[in-house]
């Protein structure tokens, strides 16, 4: 059994609804369609009391729908006992809720041992989960929960989760009950674990920038259980689909949908890049070469940039001089989000961001308007969107 | 006390060791029954509460008029039906765990932490697997605390059902001790109810320590 090969199910919930009280009795959710294609995110999103955790709770019948259809593979979830339909789903909530009284192995094996597989297995298994999941064995494997941290806690939940391999995973504000630097680091590991096992991720939230992150998907839910809007993260940031959704995702969608995007997305474009010493008649003649640009990046004996130098700078004859330069030029990464590389450029004198590799040598050039082009450039909504 | 006698008499102490012995493994077995046949009860009327709550209120109402009823009056109270008998003793006996055992199992089982119910539902647990394998262990250092209290309680009842002509140490306190006026036997059988009720105590700690290892991790 390895991780990556086994690549997740597809999940449908066909016309769900349900109610807790009597037919009169206002629905949590209301006539609720959706497909999540195998191996996505999925992040079931919006307001408290828009049944998101009743929506999951369905699919592994921890509640009941009051009518409707919900399919695994095509499978009717109804067609098994609960318990062995739930013992191929992994199932992840807010406070963990490891066995206290169980070693973090002991708590890993839980579903293979109710699975009944041979000891060996179950052992081999556990040790590749904990690794998977950043717990080293040796050191982990026969502790107890107590003396974990939350972090450790919840990262032994995610291997207990994945540990009979599910093709499922559902998934209840895991993320919720930490503290922000280290939800942000979860969220990293996460999706780095998810990129090598495929699985198809119900996760709840109300947290709209941890689904912007998460999601290939996002179904935004208002209360009663309506679907509001199901696309993409980008898709849905570009064009809310209802006065709701626009709201809900927040005035600053703009900004959010730069973090969607990477400086690496963008075309770069050249600079003139000189050393000191530099003859500035020679300099004017390359800038006027490149229109775009009133300025020419000064870099060090190494190459690396030092700052900008203004094109009024380089009138008259003459070496380039160190004085000359602006010193504060902004160096981005190609991995930084736009959202981030927007905000350091904004703080600096030159709305240009430098982009140089991590030898900081440049590799080009991005602007604050190419940025804002970005953002009104075309969405295409994605198939399958409500 | 006879005059002319020393208070306490070690050479009687010495040539009875015999019955001492006897009246200690009466006082025991008097015990271990009440207790044992206590928590089986106790048991299946928390396991009856746990599948249906309401229940519990009546439950812990007639368990506990049971256990406000004078000991003497209680072990009295059957005579008439099952005689001066062991069966007489032990309703009684029985009668007073029942509320301490059953309130502290429940109260147990309702501690279990609702992410652990919820996480065990989850992950595909019968209710039988997950009442064994999650709810009892968990529960288990409560349910040992009462059976602790039970216990003891127990061995301090069981000196009062000499009355009813159990023996046990209760013979030494009272038969001998008391109504002889022999302090020698009064003073022996309190110094062994008390020293035995320590020792069971610490001998049932000792065991949920070694039950539950991981309650230690929790406390470091």
């Amino acid at each position: 059994m390895t991780s990556g090969t086994t690549s997740g199910a597809v999940v449908a919930l066909e016309h769900v609804a349900k109610r807790f009280g009597p037919p009169s009795s206002p629905p949590a959710v209301s006539d609720l369609s959706l497909t999540i294609p195998a191996g996505e995110i999925c992040v079931l999103v919006g307001p408290s009391g828009c049944g998101k955790t009743t929506t999951m709770k369905m699919i592994n019948r921890l509640i009941e729908p009051t009518s409707g259809r919900i399919t695994i593979d095509g499978v009717d979830v109804t067609r098994q006992p609960a318990v062995e339909l739930r013992r191929r789903i992994g199932y992840v909530i807010q406070q963990v809720g490891l066995f206290p009284h169980l070693t973090v192995a002991e708590n890993v094996a839980v579903v293979p041992r109710l699975l009944r597989w041979p000891d060996a297995r179950v052992r081999e298994r556990v040790d590749k989960l904990l690794d998977l999941v950043g717990l080293d064995p040796a050191g982990y494997r026969s502790r107890y929960p107590a003396a974990l941290s939350g972090g450790e806690r919840q990262r032994a939940g995610v291997a207990r989760a994945l540990a009979a391999d599910p093709p499922v995973m559902l998934m209840d504000e895991p993320f919720g009950a930490v503290d922000p630097i280290l939800r942000d680091r979860l969220q990293n590991e996460f999706l780095r674990l998810q990129a090598k096992v495929r699985k198809t991720i119900v996760f709840v939230t109300h947290d709209v920038d941890e689904a912007i992150k998460m999601a290939d998907r996002i179904a935004v839910l208002q209360r009663g259980g309506i679907l509001a809007q199901y696309d993409t993260p980008d898709a849905i940031l570009a064009h809310p689909a209802s006065e709701f959704v626009e709201r809900f995702v927040g005035a600053d969608r703009g900004l959010k949908r730069l973090s969607l995007s990477r400086v690496r997305d963008l075309p770069l474009f050249e600079l003139v890049t000189v050393h000191i010493g530099e003859r500035r008649e020679d300099v004017r003649q390359r800038l006027q070469g490149l229109a775009v640009l009133d300025y020419a990046l000064l870099l060090d004996d190494e190459d690396r940039p030092l700052g900008w130098i203004d094109r009024h700078a380089l009138d008259g004859v003459g070496p380039i001089e160190r004085d000359a330069v602006t010193p504060d030029a902004t160096l981005l990464q190609p991995e930084s989000t736009l959202r981030d590389a927007l905000s350091a450029m904004l703080l600096s004198s030159v709305q240009l961001g430098v982009v140089v590799d991590e030898n900081e040598r440049v590799l080009g050039a991005i602007s604050v308007d190419e940025i804002s082009d970005t953002l009104r450039a075309a969405v295409t909504p994605s198939r399958g969107s409500a | 006390m006879i005059e002319g006698q020393p208070f306490f008499r070690f050479d009687w102490l010495v040539d009875n060791l015999d019955q001492l012995a006897r009246r200690l493994g009466e006082h025991l077995l008097v015990t271990s029954i009440a207790v044992t046949v206590g928590f089986l009860i106790s048991f299946a009327l928390a396991l009856l509460i746990r599948r249906y709550p309401p229940v519990y209120g009546p439950i812990l109402a007639v368990s506990g008029i049971l256990y406000a009823i004078p000991s003497i009056a209680l072990f009295v109270l059957f005579i008439p039906i099952t005689g001066l008998s062991l069966l007489t003793a032990e309703i009684a006996l029985v009668s007073y765990t029942l509320v301490i055992l059953v309130r502290n199992i429940v109260t147990g089982l309702r501690g279990v932490p609702a992410e652990v119910i919820e996480a065990a539902k989850g992950m595909g647990y019968t209710d039988t697997q997950r009442l064994w394998r999650v709810e009892l262990p968990i529960a288990l250092p409560i349910i040992v605390a009462g059976v602790r209290i039970a216990t003891v309680t127990t061995i301090g009842l069981v000196t009062v059902a000499t009355l009813i002509g159990m023996g046990g140490l209760g013979y030494l306190i009272v038969n001998v001790g008391v109504q002889r006026r022999f302090p020698t036997a009064t003073i022996t059988g309190v110094v062994i109810v008390v020293l035995l009720s320590m020792l069971v105590d610490l001998a049932l700690l000792a065991l949920q320590r070694r039950l539950t290892p991981w309650a230690k991790a929790r406390e470091a």
